[in-house]
């Protein structure tokens, strides 16, 4: 972290901590309870908190109140700016800032120009980023520490696996500036792992999980390894095309021709920014409705020339005109996969993150991507997820609950690359047993991108009538078995049938598609690599179980040791590196 | 972590197996086995890592650099590829002709074209996003032209959606190859410039993998199968891009659709213009491809060989066959000739012994004459029909060479007691031998 100055945090003791995600769209701020993480409502009972900053006659409003303002107010009215924090002006997008402030360049950074005092006399202010970021920030742990009775000294905040050290150092210091020390910066999937593996029920196991954040601007998808609650993030895709505004356009337009149907010849509200503003508000609203209900409304008072507009949607309407981005969706999902060099058969777990997440046409579409055994993890697939709005903040508390007692310079020390960075086993070590029809299988007992040291025991069964065992200890891979089905015959006429469709496919030809009927099965399978080792256990009772513990030492060395469970001694011996 | 239960049993101790303390150990950790990696420095597992990795240590900037630069980058640069020259002339297009533009130029993707994948567009979108956004050029004071955006916005759209893709991948005439003309193909390189064409509509293929063109050398069965699947090509190529725009507005449905079924016929029509169009393409390629003519002429002069082979075979057989009958009837003849001869000298020999028994016989009568019948003076003819009947009876009793014996005897003998002592030994011999009876002769006794 490029930090400049002498850092004068609170003393470890004197810390009241929460965890904070500074979002694009939205912010949250949480705190543990006896090792629970809550999030915190701020004072309009808000748990997603607009990050957007307004001010109306000198008074400065944040969170879903400035949002309402983006109709009224735009131009005063500064939203998704967290991306801009330590970018110059020439690598940001505007975009999602054409309906409020302004992006412009000032200096090496970004800047708004708004009107933030009151009087006719008073000339706009330009704020920096920075500025703008503190001021939220400001707001955020005043919230905060009016919640929890005191103030809030210090937070664990969430920021994308793709922020650079100069966008955290940006935010260290607006932060610095809002009278805030962070702790520590972690990134946005391992916090949602961490909020599902610190529930009180989740076992720690070895697990590929792949973290889907699909946000309001952006969608970040990673694909993470734990390992022993160690997390090693194998693979990262960014996306800016398919986000939650781009389902929100799609209702925009979608109610936007209803009511130029309905009203003919009035202007298109897409084309007055009021009206705009107004259609966007409530289509996202129409949008967070259809999440929930089948059905929902939409009415704007004045949407045009002061016509009022009601209508409703149902949600098999809105996952039509919305498919080209839900396919989106599937798409960055599997590429993050593919990026990560792994198939959908190794993945164990999909954690649905993001407002974005809570569309049940997303979390049933991406199920459809992964095969049964793969636990999708969101409201609408799994009555215990956790609400994906919640997870960052939650794992940020967590993180910070957990660190608060360390001093800021050890938090330094431990977090950095000599300490971060660790090899990893890229083959799987596991032992052989035989199956039902005697054949030799892998048994894994250590998972490839495994960080070393690492240790990890089974329990075998020993062979039926017991005795002398053999315990043999050997690499191993996957690969996928494809098995195609059996050809159909339809030799006869398809060629007719060809040149037929090829004249009227439509949008809708990769529905009929016939691919889906005859779909080819593929597994996973273990393929046994070279033998590290071989030790015997002699003796084993009938019906005895063998245990086998495993350590691969930094050094790649691999110690063995192996016992009939409930006997005494065993053998250890270890494979050099 | 618990440790997990394995059902599936372990195998049982081989015969004859041991080791030292039970313990053997065979191999290593493969060599690129293991990787550097970042975990990440969170939840309370990695809490107790960082204490054992610190333990009491404090690392210095170095350490963290080294690290730093040991470990897997997950995260790559965004400004990376695409930076190609933006051509003045397309920064002027109208939006409103988006169907006319090419969209892989408009985002900096020509080089690509059909190959870019999604990343690369949306990376390539946003790197565009970032020059031309109007709100940017408006806040340095430049006009708000947003005419170049929305083309940008445009090409992002179609390019970002598959259907849509496709159907302008199915009319992007910049991805076509052109088939070689003569004079291309004058100067040789058949193969390197038919392999650009069949490349290039291969991005057309529903099936994968295509098989590519091959050069002099491919293997029959190679050319085979890439004749075999591009004359069968199936083709996902439409052409709705083409289609002529419908009438929005709903007063006019009939017009509305005469001009879908107008497009519907243009879109068969051209799809069954672009079947020929290939078909073509793959007839002139293959009248021109020497490895057909090469194997025809290698499959023509095997058959030939085959037909040379077998006709010499026949023939041989023929000739063979044609000597053997001439043989069989040589040796035919040969043994009837001998047979005829055999017969023949058997006839003279016969015949000759016919004449020897005939020539002995007058011998034997002859000596009785010469005898005299064995009387003085003029024998009777009683006498001499005695004599003669008993000459007769000997002769009808011994075969030719008795006779002759016999004759040899009496040749030259005149003596008529000497010729009468023959006669007496002669039929003593055959009453001895029992073939005349005692007194059966009756004067030569
Ligand atoms: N219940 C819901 N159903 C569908 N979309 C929702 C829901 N709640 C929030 N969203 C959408 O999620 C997006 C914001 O997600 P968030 O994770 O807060 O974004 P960011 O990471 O960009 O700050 C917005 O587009 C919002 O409309």
């Amino acid at each position: 972290m490029a930090d400049n100055g002498p850092k004068t945090g609170p003393a470890p003791g004197d810390r009241t901590v929460i965890g904070i995600t500074f979002g694009n769209s939205n912010s949250s701020i949480a705190y543990t309870v006896d090792d629970k993480a809550e999030v915190i409502a701020n004072e309009d009972g808000d748990r997603q908190i607009p990050t957007i900053l307004s001010y109306v006659d000198g008074e400065e409003y944040y969170g879903q109140q400035a949002k309402a303002f983006l109709v009224r107010n735009p131009s005063n009215t500064v939203a998704y700016f967290r991306d801009f924090l330590g970018k110059e002006f020439k690598s940001i997008d505007p975009t999602h800032n054409h309906a409020s402030a302004h992006p412009q360049e000032s200096g090496e950074t970004v800047a708004f120009t708004v009107k933030d005092k009151e009087g006719e006399e008073e000339t706009p202010s330009t704020l920096s980023v920075s500025e703008v970021s503190a001021r939220y920030l400001r707001r955020l742990v005043g919230s905060a520490s009016d919640y929890l009775g005191k103030k809030v000294t210090s937070a664990v905040v969430t920021v994308p696996t793709n922020f650079n050290d100069k966008q955290k150092a940006a935010l260290t210091a607006a932060a610095a500036a809002a009278d805030l020390e962070i702790l520590q910066f972690i990134s946005e999937p391992v916090a949602a792992v961490l909020a599902y593996d610190a529930r009180p029920e989740a076992q720690i196991a070895d697990k590929i999980v792949v973290v889907a954040e699909l946000g309001g601007t952006r969608s970040d998808v990673a694909v993470v390894a734990s390992r022993g609650g160690l997390y090693t993030v194998l693979a990262t895709v960014h996306d800016y095309e398919y986000a939650g505004v781009a389902l929100d356009k799609v209702l925009m337009d979608h109610f936007a021709k209803e009511f130029l149907k309905k009203n003919s010849g009035a202007a298109d509200p897409r084309e007055n920014a009021r009206s705009l503003a107004k259609l966007r508000f409530e289509s996202e609203a129409t949008k967070k409705a259809l999440s929930l209900g089948t059905n929902a409304s939409f009415s704007v008072e004045s949407l045009s020339a002061g016509i009022d507009f009601a209508s409703t949607i149902n949600r098999l309407r809105y996952e039509t005109i919305a498919r080209s981005v839900f396919e989106g969706f599937n798409r960055l999902v599997e590429s993050a996969v593919k990026k990560a060099g792994l198939d959908v058969l190794d993945v164990d777990e999909v954690i649905l993150s993001g407002g974005t997440s809570h569309t049940p046409r997303i979390a049933a579409n991406v199920s459809h991507i992964f095969p049964q055994t793969t636990r999708i993890l969101s409201p609408s697939t799994e009555t215990t997820a956790i609400n994906p709005s919640e997870l960052q903040a939650r794992g940020a508390a967590l993180q910070a609950s957990l660190i608060q007692e360390y001093d800021a310079e050890d938090i330094n020390q431990s977090t950095h690359a000599a300490v971060t960075t660790v090899p990893h086993i890229t083959n799987a070590i596991g032992v052989i047993s035989l199956s039902e029809s005697g054949e030799e299988v892998f048994v894994p007992i250590v998972p490839p991108e495994t960080a070393v040291p690492a240790r990890r025991t089974v329990l075998v069964a020993a062979p039926k009538d017991g005795g002398d065992v053999l315990v043999k200890i050997v690499e191993g891979n996957t690969h996928i078995k494809v098995t195609k089905p059996e050809p159909k015959t339809k030799e006869n006429g398809s060629k007719a049938a060809k040149v037929e469709d090829a004249g009227d496919s439509d949008d809708d030809s990769d529905f009929s598609d016939d691919d889906d009927d005859d779909e080819e099965k593929r597994e996973k399978v273990w393929k046994i690599g070279a033998t590290l080792a071989e030790a015997a256990l002699r003796g084993v009772k009938k019906g005895g179980k063998v245990e086998v513990t495993i350590n691969v030492n930094a050094d790649r060395s691999v110690m063995v040791t192996t016992r009939e469970v409930g006997g005494k001694g065993g053998v250890r011996g270890t494979v050099s590196a | 972590m618990d440790p997990t239960v394995v059902s599936l049993p372990l195998p049982t101790l081989p015969e004859g197996w041991a080791a030292e303390k039970d313990f053997k150990p065979v191999g290593k950790i493969t060599k690129d086995g293991t990787s550097q990696r970042t975990i990440e420095p969170v939840g309370p597992h990695f809490l107790a890592h960082a204490r054992r990795a610190r333990h009491k240590r404090t690392f210095s900037e170095d350490d963290r650099i080294q690290a730093q630069e040991r470990a897997k980058n997950v995260e790559e640069d965004n400004d990376s590829d695409i930076s190609e020259p933006e051509d003045p002339m397309m920064l002027q297009r109208e939006a409103k002709d988006w169907k006319s533009q090419d969209h892989y130029k408009v985002l900096g993707l020509a080089k690509y074209r059909h190959k870019a994948t999604e990343e690369q567009i949306k990376r390539a979108h946003r790197k565009k996003v970032l020059k031309h956004h109007p709100d940017k050029k408006a806040a340095a004071g430049r006009t708000e032209d947003d005419n170049f955006f929305k083309c940008i916005q445009k090409a992002t759209e179609v390019l970002l959606d598959p259907t849509k893709r496709r159907q302008f991948d199915s009319v992007d005439e910049e991805a076509d190859v052109e088939p070689p003309t003569k004079k291309q193909l004058a100067n040789g390189n058949f193969y390197k410039l038919w392999s650009r064409v069949f490349k290039a509509e291969a991005r057309f293929s529903k099936n994968h993998p295509v098989p590519t063109f091959g050069d002099e050398k491919a293997a029959k069965a190679d050319v085979e199968n890439f004749y075999n699947f591009w004359y069968n090509f199936d083709s996902w190529r439409t052409f709705e891009y083409l289609d002529e725009d419908v009438p929005d507005d709903n007063e006019n449905r009939d017009q509305k659709r005469h001009q879908e079924r107008k497009n519907l016929n243009a879109r068969k029509k051209k799809k069954a213009e672009d079947n020929a169009r290939l078909r073509k393409l793959l007839d002139d390629c293959s009248a021109g491809d020497e490895r057909i003519k090469r194997f025809r002429q290698e499959a023509s002069a095997a058959k030939n060989k085959k037909r040379f082979e077998r006709e010499a075979a026949e023939k041989k057989a023929a000739e063979e066959a044609a000597a053997k009958k001439a043989a069989e009837e040589a040796a035919a003849k040969e043994a009837e000739e001998k047979a005829k001869a055999d017969r023949e000298s058997n006839k003279k020999a016969k015949e000759a012994a016919k004449n020897a028994v005939k020539k002995n016989k007058r011998v034997l009568k002859g000596s009785v004459k010469d005898a005299n019948y064995f009387v003085e003076g003029d024998a009777s003819a009683a006498t001499i029909d005695a004599v003669l009947g008993d000459v007769e009876l000997v002769q009808g009793k011994i075969d030719p060479d008795e006779i002759a014996a016999l004759a040899g005897k009496l040749n030259g003998l005149k003596v008529s007691d000497e010729i009468k002592s023959v006669w007496k030994g002669e039929i003593a011999r055959l009453v001895a031998a029992g073939k005349l009876k005692e007194g059966e002769a009756k004067v030569l006794a």
